[in-house]
């Protein structure tokens, strides 16, 4: 075989992909299904932190900032790890796929939290005090007027972060989850051939270039409304 | 709670494993100022390229920074580690965490300064051109140091995310903070090294968490 040969012969081998597609499919599957519900997850844990810190108890303040102070200095791997090794050596353990999605839903809790309260901060205190004299409660005044505001400011930055944590799901092929990276990875094992893992790259362009698109479409649609 | 102290916070432990820790974190430090500043450079000259004049140029490059900021950046690693040695191209941890780290990193430092290049109001270019500036001099005079400021919260952050990534290098058995922890945790059957390590990397980032915090702080004070 020369040089030609040999490299399609490693990595574009259609007899082998052809094989492992299946096994590539159900792990772009399983990626999907992790990484929805990590921003599920993730943006409705970070919503729910930006409002309790908007009703300005001090030392609640204090923990919500530390907790996701914390979770945005940690790397994803390492909280994976200590959920997934650490926990179980005080009797709670739980599975590559929960503590994968249980790390990512951390991460993008602390860092939507930080965007979400940015938002809600930068809507001027006129906004407030028009809403409250109108005789709308507190909580009335954040859903109905302070929110929408808010979170149409914070929705570029928030896509873009949701986008590079869902990327973190190829972590989870390190603690076993066959997501798109594990299942190329055993079925490199397999074949003793690296193609399924050209398999999952392309596996994981189909799935982020398109959001990588989005994202910047919505940057530029948001934009001028700030 | 003598139980959770003992599974978590066992001093002792942590106080035998030291030594590798200690290990680990120099090599996470080594390959933070090795890959930070191999994916600045490259992340100007992408940056540099995405926004040049030339239509062919601007578009095959804007589709290489979109083509690795899509791939995740363990994909890419595995990718170089254990599936190019098959086409006999071996380059070794360190060697497969570089090129991984060149390409993933420069893309997202690249597509920042995309970003902070098209900030800067078409007027200087024209002002800085008229004066009898090179186009070279333009870019490196007027240009970037405005473009570089108007993103300099993104750079500062994504810089705190490469540093944070340098973690997935144990995965490919580069002895740096995480993979001693583990290695660590695994002699031990205890979770204390990964605390350690985890309180390791907490003490050096949160500074910049903070200071992060503090620069988005700004610009949006300063957009109002």
């Amino acid at each position: 075989m020369d040089g030609l040969d040999g490299f399609i012969f490693s990595f574009f081998n259609l007899r082998v992909m052809v094989e492992y597609l299946p096994d590539i499919a159900a792990g772009f599957l399983l990626t999907v299904v992790l990484a929805v519900l990590v921003v599920i997850s993730g943006l409705a844990a970070g919503l729910s932190l930006a409002v309790l810190r908007s009703f300005g108890v001090r030392p609640l303040n204090w923990l919500i900032i530390f907790t996701v102070d914390l979770f945005r200095a940690l790397p994803s791997l390492v909280i994976i790890m200590l959920l997934f090794f650490g926990l179980p050596t005080a009797g709670i353990s739980m599975s590559g796929f929960t503590a994968t999605w249980l790390s990512l839903t951390l991460v993008l809790m602390s860092f939507s939290e930080e965007i979400f309260w940015a938002g809600i901060t930068a809507v001027q205190k006129g906004q407030w005090e028009a809403a409250r004299s109108t005789g709308l409660g507190y909580l009335g005044t954040l859903r109905l007027v302070v929110l929408p505001q808010a979170i149409r400011m914070t929705i570029p930055p928030l896509t873009n972060r949701a986008i590079s944590i869902t990327k973190g799901t190829a972590l989870g092929s390190v603690v076993g989850v066959s997501e798109i990276l594990g299942s190329a990875q055993s079925a490199m094992a397999f074949s003793s051939n690296p193609s399924p893992l050209t398999l999952g790259a392309i596996a994981y362009l189909i799935l982020f270039v398109p959001m990588i698109g989005l994202g910047r479409w919505i940057e530029a649609r948001f934009a001028w409304r700030r | 709670m003598e139980d959770f102290v003992d599974a978590f916070f066992n001093l002792d432990i942590i106080r035998r494993a030291s030594p590798i820790l200690w290990s680990g974190l120099l090599q996470t430090l080594l390959l933070a100022v090795t890959v930070v500043p191999v994916g600045a450079v490259g992340g100007v000259l992408l940056g540099l390229l995405t926004s040049s004049p030339n239509k062919t140029v601007r578009r095959s490059f804007a589709l290489w920074t979109d083509f690795f900021r899509g791939v995740p950046p363990l994909v890419l690693l595995v990718f170089i580690y254990a599936g190019l040695p098959f086409a006999g191209l071996d380059t070794g941890a360190w060697g497969a965490v570089v090129i991984g780290f060149l390409l993933n990193t420069s893309a997202y430092y690249g597509e920042i300064l995309r970003a902070g290049i098209e900030s800067v109001p078409r007027g200087q270019v024209e002002a800085a051109r008229s004066t009898g500036l090179t186009a070279t001099k333009t870019m490196g005079l007027v240009v970037l140091p405005q473009a570089v400021r108007n993103v300099l919260p993104d750079l500062v952050s994504n810089t705190l995310e490469v540093v944070k990534l340098t973690s997935i290098a144990s995965v490919v058995a580069m002895p740096e903070l995480l993979f001693q922890a583990r290695q660590a945790q695994n002699a031990t059957y205890n979770a204390s090294p990964i605390v350690a390590a985890a309180i390791a990397y907490f003490i050096m980032l949160w500074p910049v968490v903070r200071l992060i915090s503090r620069l988005e702080n700004k610009v949006l004070v300063a957009r109002r």
